[in-house]
């Protein structure tokens, strides 16, 4: 362990992200981002999935700064007398739960199928790459919501809020998964023709074992770089659906949700409901970007 | 060359598509927050639905701008026996397809009425029987004197029957058919009314041209094309009047009222609705279908009900969600309709105190769970009414899991046709007819096997007595005794917590300038009395 650390904290990777002071703020924010949010409940002032905290008559309240602010409710508070601050803290967890979930899953998916493709060739490779190339042609999002639309639908109507957010993973990672079968799949084609590839077939272990023990761990470096920056995208993927109102329900809000829910005030001048959750995606995508585009760049050979 | 000729030929066809706009100029559109269920009349008794098809269908009577009653397809009546009417029907009247009006339309609508999937099921079953005395003129008989037939009449569309044979409709089509074909009837409309139904895409278009053909040349209207969208989205709802791309929105949400004020070109047109919102519990079932209690239906004990009132701040919802612009109300129908009572109106107080003791009196001292059925695209505000409803339960000590759904879903669920498939939930109701009998024959009277009498009683309240007085309410035509019945029966409804009303909600819509609309109590836009600039 002690060997790893010195090996880590003397390498080119400490040394890059040390001199970037923009990628150390962003590291940071992440980082507060996820941990406050992840204890939500004990971070956040309020716990709003506890109706009796709220009082119907705190609603409509503007930040502390404002003239009728209070200082109990830092951000202001929604419609129904919530904190803002506390519905962001919780509603950026199922943001985030939402991605990484998804992110994972997208992964798994297509590492599984890259693989076999780069693998097998022949047909195999040509019919799960043009699946993949025909997915290609359409934006994600639009991918996402015929996913989305196609599941809800096929479940009843009480089933639906609950199984909301597993149905948005589902219909996120299922518009995901091309980018990490195109690039496992071309890595594979390299390894396949190495010789420790080839002494492994020699000795006779079976084909799922090559893949998994051999050949995997010498793609991956690539994959966690698309991992980190399709995290901020399968956010942002997130938000949109539930800002267009087919994803998690108002009972369970992410970032999402927040915005449209605070969209209706825009006109009536109570802009708080809204902003504050967009301020708060806005801030957390931007930090996830940097910290991806950074380890894309520090990973990369040819930058160096 | 062949370039040029190309970028010659657009520019041409941009051109005349500018030069064709005049022709638009007549053209209304106007937005809802949600599309009518279907285009069949009979599928849904919900008054936008039935406001956008009065403008295809007709009744014998109908209302004008200020709610009187003027005859429409009836041109005149006769009361023979205080059971028996007879009407004179309107001669020349053509449906749209050509076909002309009779009596047997009549009659073939009053049996469409009562057939299975039927949402007006209790209206048909204010008739006993239509005797055809000639092809103008026909005989009703009601089974008991009904005073207010004229009104009731009011809401019942007649449809062709010719018509309905050759496409196979002569069933009604259920508002369970929501997202389905359903029948012809649903996607297809032949009425006698100003404007036929162009073309239809449910949720998303429904275009209406005039019918050039129509029997009354005085209606004030000058719209030729009407283009209705659905817009669910309160924000992009009022986006789209200040953009200028919509003539007509409804409902404007209240807190946007001083926006629409303050912009240039539009207005805010309010007043008071005769709309009471309330909320109903399953008093029908020994088991609620919803709720943790399990072996006992918590809502049989006038207590629990009681408390339910108790727990819920009508006033803090007025104030907070509907900004002021909602009336408080302890009757179940507003005062705008005939039978109202100021003096009987005391809305029930609020006191969690007293409702958190009469839980543990009932049994309840540590609360229990109930789902509540919600609409989110039918009422002003109503989810967030509903989500208002849930937070001041939960601090008596009652877990209220909210299911707010599209109302196309909602109604499919808590009606008749979805087997009353509630324990909890919150609707609103404007009597067709305005008048109080109305409210009696749907909401209180105890619901029969077939849905003829008390069909919209989702909770299953019964009480033998104000059945009878329902029938005095019914019959009577001595103004004086007709009041006490009613009031006795308020007192009732009030005593033992039957229904939880609310408050009436407000009419509001956004107007662009110089496009004159009439707004009814009932909130139905009516396409006769629109005017374009």
């Amino acid at each position: 362990m002690r060997d790893f650390l010195q090996r880590f904290f003397g390498g080119d990777l400490w040394w890059s992200f040390r001199s970037s002071p923009m990628v150390i703020v962003a590291a940071i924010t992440t980082f507060v981002m996820i941990f406050s949010s992840a204890f939500a409940n004990i971070v956040a002032p309020y716990d709003i999935f506890d109706l009796t905290q709220f009082n119907l008559m705190d609603s409509l309240k503007p930040p502390v700064w404002m003239e009728r602010g209070e200082v109990g409710f830092l951000l202001g508070t929604d419609d129904q007398g919530r904190d803002v601050l506390s519905t962001i803290l919780y509603g950026s967890r199922i943001s985030l739960l939402v991605g990484f979930f998804s992110v994972i899953s997208a992964m798994v998916l297509g590492i599984i199928i890259g693989l076999i493709a780069g693998y097998s060739g022949g047909w195999v490779d040509a019919v799960l790459m043009r699946i993949a190339d025909v997915q290609l042609s359409f934006p994600a999002i639009l991918i996402a919501l015929l996913v989305n639309g196609i599941i809800s639908g096929l479940l009843p109507g009480e089933a639906q809020a609950d199984l909301a957010i597993y149905v948005l993973i589902v219909a996120i990672s299922l518009s995901f998964w091309v980018q990490y079968a195109r690039t496992v799949r071309s890595s594979t084609m390299v390894e396949r023709t190495k010789e420790y590839v080839q002494a492994a077939q020699v000795i006779g272990l079976p084909q799922p074992l090559i893949l998994l023990r051999h050949i995997l761990p010498n793609v991956m470096g690539p994959v966690l770089v698309i991992a980190t920056i399709q995290l901020a995208l399968a956010i942002i993927t997130e938000a949109t659906l539930s800002f267009l109102g087919v994803g998690v329900p108002p009972t369970s809000p992410s970032l999402g949700t927040l915005i449209r829910i605070g969209n209706d005030y825009l006109f009536s001048g109570e802009w708080w409901i809204t902003v504050f959750p967009g301020l708060a995606l806005v801030i957390l995508v931007l930090a996830v970007n940097i910290l991806g585009d950074w380890l894309r760049d520090a990973l990369n050979p040819k930058l160096r | 060359m062949k370039l040029k000729s190309f970028i010659i030929a657009g520019a041409s066809a941009l051109a005349l598509g500018a030069l064709s706009l005049p022709a638009t100029a007549q053209t209304f559109t106007f937005a809802f927050q949600a599309d009518a269920q279907s285009l069949d009349p009979h599928s849904l008794n919900e008054t936008f639905t039935l406001g956008l098809l009065g403008n295809v269908y007709e009744g014998l009577i109908s209302y004008d701008k200020d709610m009187n009653k003027v005859p429409t397809l009836a041109v005149g009546w006769e009361v023979l026996t205080p059971t028996k009417w007879r009407f004179d029907l309107r001669q020349g009247v053509k449906f749209h397809n050509g076909n002309d009006f009779t009596a047997e339309d009549v009659v073939f609508t009053w049996e469409r009425m009562g057939s299975e999937g039927s949402d007006q099921k209790t209206l048909a079953g204010l008739l006993e029987n239509i005797t055809i005395i000639d092809d103008y003129t026909i005989e009703i008989d009601t089974p008991i004197p009904n005073p207010t037939l004229l009104n009731d009449l009011v809401t019942m569309y007649i449809m062709d029957k010719e018509w309905a044979v050759a496409n196979n409709a002569t069933e009604s089509s259920s508002p369970a058919d929501a997202g389905r074909d359903g029948s012809y009837a649903t996607s297809n409309a032949n009425g006698t009314g100003p404007f036929m139904v162009e073309s239809r895409q449910p949720d998303v278009k429904t275009v209406l041209v005039r019918n050039e053909n129509y029997w009354d040349d005085s209606i004030p209207t000058n719209v030729q094309r009407v283009e209705f969208t659905p817009i669910s989205q309160a924000a992009t709802r009022v986006a789209a009047l200040l953009s200028g791309q919509i003539d007509l929105v409804y409902p404007v949400p209240v807190q946007d009222w001083s926006r629409l004020d303050n912009a240039d070109g539009v207005k805010a047109l309010t007043g008071p609705e005769a709309r009471t919102i309330f909320l109903g519990m399953d008093q029908s079932r020994d088991e609620l279908l919803y709720s943790s209690v399990k072996g006992a239906n918590p809502f049989k004990d006038p207590r629990v009900r009681h408390a339910f009132a108790f727990a819920i701040d009508v006033n803090a919802i007025k104030e907070t969600i509907m900004r002021g612009a909602a009336t408080p109300s302890g009757l179940m129908w507003a005062p705008q309709i005939q039978g109202y009572n100021a003096e009987a109106n005391t809305p029930h107080p609020f006191d969690p105190d007293k409702a958190r003791s009469l839980l543990a009196e009932a049994g309840y001292a540590d609360g229990f769970t109930v789902t509540m059925d919600c609409p989110n695209d039918r009422y002003v505000n109503d989810e967030k009414i509903c989500q208002a409803v849930a937070g001041m339960l939960a601090k008596v000590g009652v877990t209220i899991d909210l299911l707010a759904q599209p109302k196309s879903q909602y109604f499919a669920k808590v009606l008749a046709q979805g087997g009353y498939d509630t324990s909890f939930y919150l609707l609103g109701w404007t009597p067709g007819s305005m008048d109080v009998f109305n409210v009696f024959n749907n909401l209180l009277a105890c619901r029969n096997e077939e849905g003829t009498v008390g069909g919209f009683n989702l909770g299953g309240y019964c009480n033998e007595r104000i059945d009878e007085l329902g029938r005095i309410v019914a019959s009577e035509t001595d103004v004086a005794v007709r009041q006490a019945a009613i009031d006795e029966a308020a007192q009732i409804l009030k005593d033992e917590a039957g229904y939880i009303p609310l408050f009436q909600q407000p009419l509001s819509w956004g107007v662009r300038d110089g496009v004159s609309v009439a707004q009814r109590a009932d909130n139905v836009l009516d396409l006769r009395n629109v005017v374009m600039p």
